[in-house]
């Protein structure tokens, strides 16, 4: 039995310990937010919190993570409440095809808790993740906004 | 199959609907706690209004809109809806958006089936929604003034109500359901003209932006049906290749795998397994041994060697388009011969489908661009008639036209058929850079004539690059495919002597559409060469093109607007400009560059297009930006090479792509206008690379006639 807390959930889970995180989430406790993009650490599609860490969890064994509080993008906010980062995202209607978006929002509110208002080379430093759709200059005008009036 | 639908039809397609809808999206009784907005929806209550086959009208003035066309990213489950909505005069907020189930009165009227592609669905959709939406607001007029005892002609609509004027009379339009329900419906209803217009040019938020920031849009990948197994494919790596023999021993003792089944016509081996990592591992388990065909010996070298051959020898050519005549034209020779790689769709959300095969039929559930061909083909797998064959779409995480094919969603029809229980097939990101079906690779030689004044007076141009068309839809007739030729054959610049030569190499290499297809490699050429020939004759690039053009004043507006809008370079940096005319919409870009050493920079993009009536300016911009994006990765990096039979790249560490330390910054504008809207899902993606390779140019002299820019990333 391996014991996670997904959004504040206790979930008891009966898993082989290298069974990757993002499965576990996805197949095994349900919650679909959380995408697969590449498997290998690549993309970023399956980004989640452990703590207050942005981890791609694809590549991370739930082995490894028994015990720790995650947050997956169900987890950010909700519709009724959103995130500051999730209501500057629809200010400046980010999202296209939107399947990157769980990934890049849970890597960027992991970030601006280390750096509040990241600069443009900060963004492009920090965040790997892939957008096919080109979402990057919306990206980077809805982080420049976050929490101005409207978002 | 094509018979208009009489109103007892309407009847039978709101029942089949309702059902359609619970299942597509409700998938009832099954863990999924982020149903999102399309997927909340439940069957419309019975007494919903049914004018037509895209819209049902809910007693509570809500209104279900249909859309036969999948949400990739482009937003056609924005667009499509807003123009509905308008002619109705609802508020955006009251419409619900559902996808159609395959149907015949569901098929595009220009592709007679069931696709989204081309950069067409506006435009095609653009009258059939029109008259959708004034249709049912002229009956909800009528009922309400049969209520009222007046003249309909003296009533008004506005955000859901009918209003009458002169008594101040309001009805909203859930109360006239009933009333307008049984109404004949008007064969002419009258249309609004561009100034009535209160959503379309003004509604900029998207549909499905709240579902897609909170996780809760459906994908493909997303769909669970209840005991549901999941499945992934290993295919034959080498092209042609077929199964010889393979030994699934290990891949069983992987816990969670049950099932191990080798797919009909050598498409692949599926491990089915309880959950996705299993079937993954069991995947990497599997033993296998492969009859290879003479194409195990080929590699990229090889292909470009044979390719580069044709398009001097012309053998095989095939005029495609003959306009004066090249003989007897002298002048100065302007010679260049342009070579690009295959290159991969890299969709993000990876190929997936889900599929039930029962006795009764089968159900899909996919993220396809191709509902029609999907359940025609699920049909012969699964040995029903296709009526039998229920097609459920999601939402698509990316399309650029890989979800055009049915590949994956034979698949999932298969592995079902096979084990008798819903399966979801997922590809790994492995299998879907090594078996896309994917932009050709090309060799294009262009060879043209100035004359005296410096004028381009002829041109002979062969394209050496594979059938796009084949795959889909056979072979081209006459051996010429207007798609491998897009933009070479249909250039609007006015040379007066042209030949278009097409070779089809059949290369081996799975060919397909992918984004502006046929137009994303021969833009290159053309406007790589159109720079090479301005520079020749002396004369600048812009006014060279413009006089080319003069004939076509949106094109010439186009390409003013983004020159203005660049201004001039900043210290250190260059601007090359190219043009891309893209079925009906003229695009031009202008990219800003610098070196930092042998791989550019791009600092800023500017990308003007007219297409026509602009439905919703949000989504405009979204396209062109993305599109030019999507350009810019591919002609960096984009770079599919072939070794002894397959496809060397693996995944995004060594096919790589655009990331947001790459990507400019884009000013991007679409000029006004009140003309039919058309396409703008594909346009920007074609002037990108010339733009950049022009700027090159201008930078330091160095043209470049080869695609990537960064071939090693
Ligand atoms: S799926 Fe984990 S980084 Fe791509
Ligand atoms: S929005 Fe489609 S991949 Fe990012």
């Amino acid at each position: 039995m391996i014991s996670l807390t997904i959004n504040g959930k206790q979930h008891d889970l009966d898993v082989p310990a290298e069974m990757p995180l993002l499965w576990v989430i996805r197949d095994i406790v349900g919650l679909t937010g959380t995408k697969f993009g590449c498997g290998v650490a690549q993309c970023g599609a399956c980004t989640v919190h452990v703590g207050e860490d942005a981890v791609r969890s694809c590549s991370v064994p739930v082995g490894t993570v028994a015990g720790k509080a995650i947050t997956t993008i169900e987890g950010l906010g909700t519709p009724e409440q959103l995130h500051p980062l999730q209501a500057a995202w629809v200010e400046a209607q980010v999202p296209q095809c939107g399947y990157c978006q769980s990934g890049q929002l849970m890597a960027i509110s992991s970030l601006l808790k280390q750096n509040p208002h990241p600069t443009e080379d900060d963004l492009a430093q920090a965040i790997s993740n892939i957008c096919r759709c080109g979402t990057y200059d919306r990206i980077r005008e809805a982080v420049a906004n976050v929490g101005k009036a409207g978002a | 199959m094509m018979a208009p639908l009489n109103r007892a039809d309407f009847v039978k397609l709101s029942a089949t609907f309702a059902g359609s809808l619970v299942l597509a999206f409700g998938i009832d009784g099954c863990a999924n706690e982020s149903a999102g907005r399309a997927a909340a929806s439940s069957a419309p209550e019975a007494g919903g209004f049914t004018p037509n086959q895209w819209l049902v009208l809910h007693p509570d003035g809500k209104a279900t809109v249909i859309i036969n066309k999948s949400e990739m990213g482009q937003g056609v489950a924005t667009g499509l809806p807003t123009v509905l909505a308008d002619e109705l005069d609802l508020p955006f907020d009251d419409v619900i958006v559902a996808f159609a189930p395959a149907a015949p009165q569901y098929v595009d009227p220009v592709f007679k089936a069931q696709i989204t592609g081309g950069s067409t669905s506006t435009a095609a959709m653009w009258m059939p929604l029109r008259i959708a939406g004034a249709t049912a607001r002229e009956m909800l007029a009528t009922a309400a003034a049969k209520q009222w005892g007046v003249d309909a002609a003296t009533l008004q609509t506005k955000q859901g109500s009918v209003i009458d004027p002169a008594s101040n009379k309001t009805a909203s339009y859930g109360s006239l359901v009933a009333a307008a329900s049984q109404l004949a419906v008007p064969k002419t209803p009258k249309l609004k003209s561009a100034s009535e217009f209160t959503l379309i040019g003004k509604q900029n938020a998207r549909y499905d932006t709240l579902d897609k920031v909170t996780g809760r849009a459906q994908y493909g990948i997303d769909v669970r049906v209840p005991n549901m197994k999941v499945a992934t494919v290993l295919h034959p790596p080498v092209f042609g290749a077929t199964i010889r023999s393979f030994d699934a021993s290990k891949a069983k003792a992987i816990h969670g795998v049950t099932d191990v089944v080798r797919l009909p016509d050598d498409m692949g081996i599926a491990v089915v397994a309880t959950n996705t990592w299993a079937a993954f591992e069991g995947r990497k388990a599997l033993a296998v041994t492969y009859d290879t065909g003479a194409f195990r010996k080929i590699g990229s070298a090889d292909l470009y060697a044979r390719f580069h051959a044709l398009a001097q020898s012309k053998d095989g050519a095939k005029v495609a388009l003959s306009r004066g005549s090249l003989e007897g034209v002298h002048g100065t020779v302007v010679d260049a011969t342009y070579q690009g790689p295959p290159a991969a769709h890299a969709t993000m959300e990876p190929m997936n489908a889900t599929a039930s095969v029962t006795a009764d039929g089968v159900e899909i559930w996919a993220p396809t661009q191709v509902q029609t061909f999907a359940q025609m083909s699920a049909a012969k797998i699964a040995g029903v008639p296709p009526e039998k064959v229920t097609v459920h779409t999601t939402y698509l995480g990316g399309g650029f036209g890989r979800r055009l094919y049915h590949d994956y969603t034979d698949e999932a029809v298969a592995v079902s058929k096979a084990i008798g229980a819903p399966v979801q097939v997922i590809w790994p990101r492995e299998e879907d850079i090594q078996h896309d079906w994917y932009r050709p690779m090309a060799v294009s030689h262009l060879r043209g004539t100035l004359d005296a004044n410096g004028d381009l007076v002829a041109l002979d141009h062969t394209v050496v690059m594979d059938s796009i068309m084949a795959p889909l839809l056979g072979p081209p007739k006459n051996g010429v495919d207007d798609i491998s030729l897009d933009t070479a054959v249909n250039s609007p610049y006015a040379i007066p002597n042209v030949r278009v030569n097409y070779i089809d190499p059949k290369s081996g290499v799975p060919a397909g559409s992918l984004r502006a297809p046929g137009a994303n490699w021969n833009a290159f050429a053309v406007e790589s060469f159109i720079d090479e020939a301005a520079h020749a004759a002396g004369k600048d690039p812009v006014a060279f093109r413009l006089a080319l053009l003069a004939h076509d004043p949106r094109a010439v507006a186009v390409i003013k607007t983004v020159v203005q809008r660049a201004g001039s370079p900043a210290p250190g940096t260059a601007h090359g400009l190219a043009f891309g005319p893209w079925n009906g919409t003229n695009c031009a870009t202008i990219a800003e560059v610098s070196m930092e050493g042998t791989k550019p920079r791009v600092h800023r993009v500017w990308v003007v297009a007219d297409c026509g009536t602009v439905v919703n300016p949000t989504i405009v911009m979204q396209q062109l930006v993305g599109a030019t994006y999507y350009g810019l990765s591919m002609a960096l990096y984009g770079n599919i090479t072939i070794k002894d039979g397959a496809v060397e790249q693996h995944n995004f560490y060594d096919y790589a792509v655009l990331r947001m330390a790459d990507a400019p910054k884009v000013d991007a504008y679409a000029i006004p206008s009140t003309e039919k809207p058309s396409g703008i899902g594909e346009p920007a993606t074609t002037p990108i690379a010339p733009a950049v390779a022009n700027a090159i140019f201008a930078l330091n002299g160095s043209r470049v006639r080869t695609l990537p820019f960064v071939p090693n990333a």
